[in-house]
């Protein structure tokens, strides 16, 4: 599997960390919201299908990634930073920012 | 119906075995059951079996959207073992362990259970140590466990290396002598007929493509055969749980679904007579009785419903292969496949009514569905038929996360893919 890491190119996985399900929200630190903190610590979409999910490219530049991928096929649809959305890996030729 | 016996197996024999009949029937489905079980796995089969042996509950169909055998049954590393710290999993997989000493003679099938025990390698001193409390854990419980040392680990499987000089030296182990393997796809055709004997229909091609809705209540399922209805819908679809409970309209669940490699050698001449687990990474292997070494290791890591694995989990396998057996490193690898996992967040499974009215569940089996096979079925089957746990599977809820109660024997928290 090959995953286009938006500084780096496409990168093999082995050079990858798997951090999860990215459509979780952490809520605030303070909160007391039982629901949202069991949700956000133990709820799992997870799909037959396109996943959203974070990976970190821990063996090369260590930035987080939002990558979405299906998890039948293993097919990479897309790969951008994880915040603040700076740039996505398909438009990689515009060079760095 | 198929039967066995001396007699039997003399006169088809004599007679070029054209005498054998199919070992269950291939029903069309009726248009309503008292149970539909979903998924015709080791542990819908099961629990198909014993909702009719202990509970008179015969109207049941099994749907199974492959063949029989085509899931996780035939897609494991047959270990068998009941080597649990909590009380809570001990209790449960040593009841599992019960049923497995006599399920040849019960189902009269010979599953070719093979009590050659489960040894876990120690390599550090904490290590040794918290095997010595796991295995007093055990035997407060009634469950074997003793402590080995070096020289009679070295005595039990000359071929590991534990010399000094060894990548990761080995300190000692705990060995549960009751533990050992299984016939994978026996299990699942010896529960297959034993349940269509009884009765039980055991429908395969049949899809599940959503459910029948009467208010908020599950009175049955639609699939790819026509719309089947049922006073109780019970699941038991392993690595698709996740999938199958989003037709139900249930979206998030506390799992995610991962694919586990397994691997098995070339035959060779007998050089390990125990399941073997090392200590120092994520790797277990056994000599199955055609000869073939039988290994696996860790998760591929991230979330998949392939039923295949990638190179990197290849490679990592045979490293920690090859630091336990240097002398293995010219043997060759036969053949690979992958099943599903679905992880929960504290490693234990999930038996439990609901969480629709209409709707029981049996999901969460972790790397380690395969020992569970028996007592899986007959705690579900206790379950369906009661609409109310056993005490064996009553820890074992859906909501035990979101009250605290998790059952978390590696301690490794809320991780799945870490379990």
């Amino acid at each position: 599997m090959l995953i286009t890491c938006p500084y780096c190119g496409p990168r093999d996985v082995i050079e990858f960390t798997y951090q999860g399900d990215g459509n979780r929200q952490r809520p605030q630190p303070a909160s007391q919201d039982l629901d949202a903190w069991n949700a956000y610590v133990y709820d799992r979409l997870n799909p037959a299908g396109d996943h959203n999910e974070i990976w970190q490219h821990s063996g090369g530049c260590r930035s987080h990634l939002r990558v979405v991928r299906n998890t039948i096929t293993h097919e990479i649809l897309s790969t951008a930073f994880a915040r603040g959305g700076h740039k996505s890996a398909d438009n990689r030729a515009e060079g760095r920012s | 119906m198929a039967e066995y016996s001396a007699f039997s197996l003399l006169k088809n024999a004599l007679a070029g075995n054209k005498d054998w009949k199919p070992a269950w029937r291939k029903p069309d489905p009726k248009a309503s059951y008292d149970v539909i079980v979903i998924g015709g796995g080791g542990h819908g089969l099961s629990t198909a079996y014993y909702l009719a042996k202990e509970h008179g509950i015969t109207n049941v169909a099994v749907l199974e959207k492959g063949w029989l055998g085509s899931g996780n049954v035939g897609r494991n590393t047959t270990a068998v073992r009941s080597n649990y710290l909590l009380p809570q999993n001990t209790r449960f997989y040593e009841h599992s362990m019960k049923l497995w000493e006599n399920l040849s003679h019960d189902l009269n099938y010979n599953v070719m259970f093979s009590q050659r025990g489960c040894l876990n390698l120690a390599h550090t001193p904490a290590q040794l140590d918290d095997y010595a409390r796991r295995g007093n854990a055990m035997r407060h419980l009634g469950v074997d466990a003793e402590l080995m040392s070096v020289e009679q680990i070295k005595r039990l499987v000359p071929a590991l290396d534990v010399s000094g000089s060894a990548r990761f030296p080995v300190l000692g182990g705990l060995m549960q002598p009751r533990a050992g393997t299984a016939r994978h796809d026996a299990v699942a055709w010896g529960y297959a007929r034993g349940a269509d004997r009884r009765g039980v229909d055991i429908i395969e091609n049949c899809e599940v493509t959503g459910f029948l809705r009467d208010g908020g209540r599950v009175t049955g399922v639609s699939t790819t055969r026509g719309e089947i209805r049922a006073k109780k819908v019970a699941l038991a679809v392993a690595g698709s749980t996740g999938h199958v409970m989003q037709l139900a309209g249930i979206s998030h669940m506390p799992i995610e679904s991962h694919v586990l490699q397994a691997f098995v050698s070339e035959s060779l001449k007998p050089v390990i007579d125990t399941v073997l687990t090392f200590g120092m990474g994520h790797f277990y292997i056994s000599q199955s009785d055609k000869g073939g070494l039988v290994y696996g290791g860790d998760l591929d890591g991230y979330n998949s419903y392939a039923q295949r694995g990638s190179l990197p989990i290849v490679d990592e396998v045979m490293s920690e292969m090859l630091a336990l057996f240097p002398g293995l490193a010219r043997v060759r690898m036969l053949r690979s496949w992958g099943g599903l996992c679905d992880m929960t967040m504290d490693g234990s499974p999930i038996i439990t009514t609901g969480p629709l009215p209409g709707m029981y569940l049996n999901c969460g089996w972790c790397y380690g569905g395969f020992k569970a096979t028996p007592a899986s079925g007959w705690c579900f089957a206790y379950t369906i038929a009661k609409d109310e746990p056993h005490e064996f599977n009553a820890p074992f809820t859906l909501d035990r996360f979101y009250r605290g109660l998790i059952i978390d024997d590696k301690g490794q928290g809320a991780n799945p893919r870490l379990h």
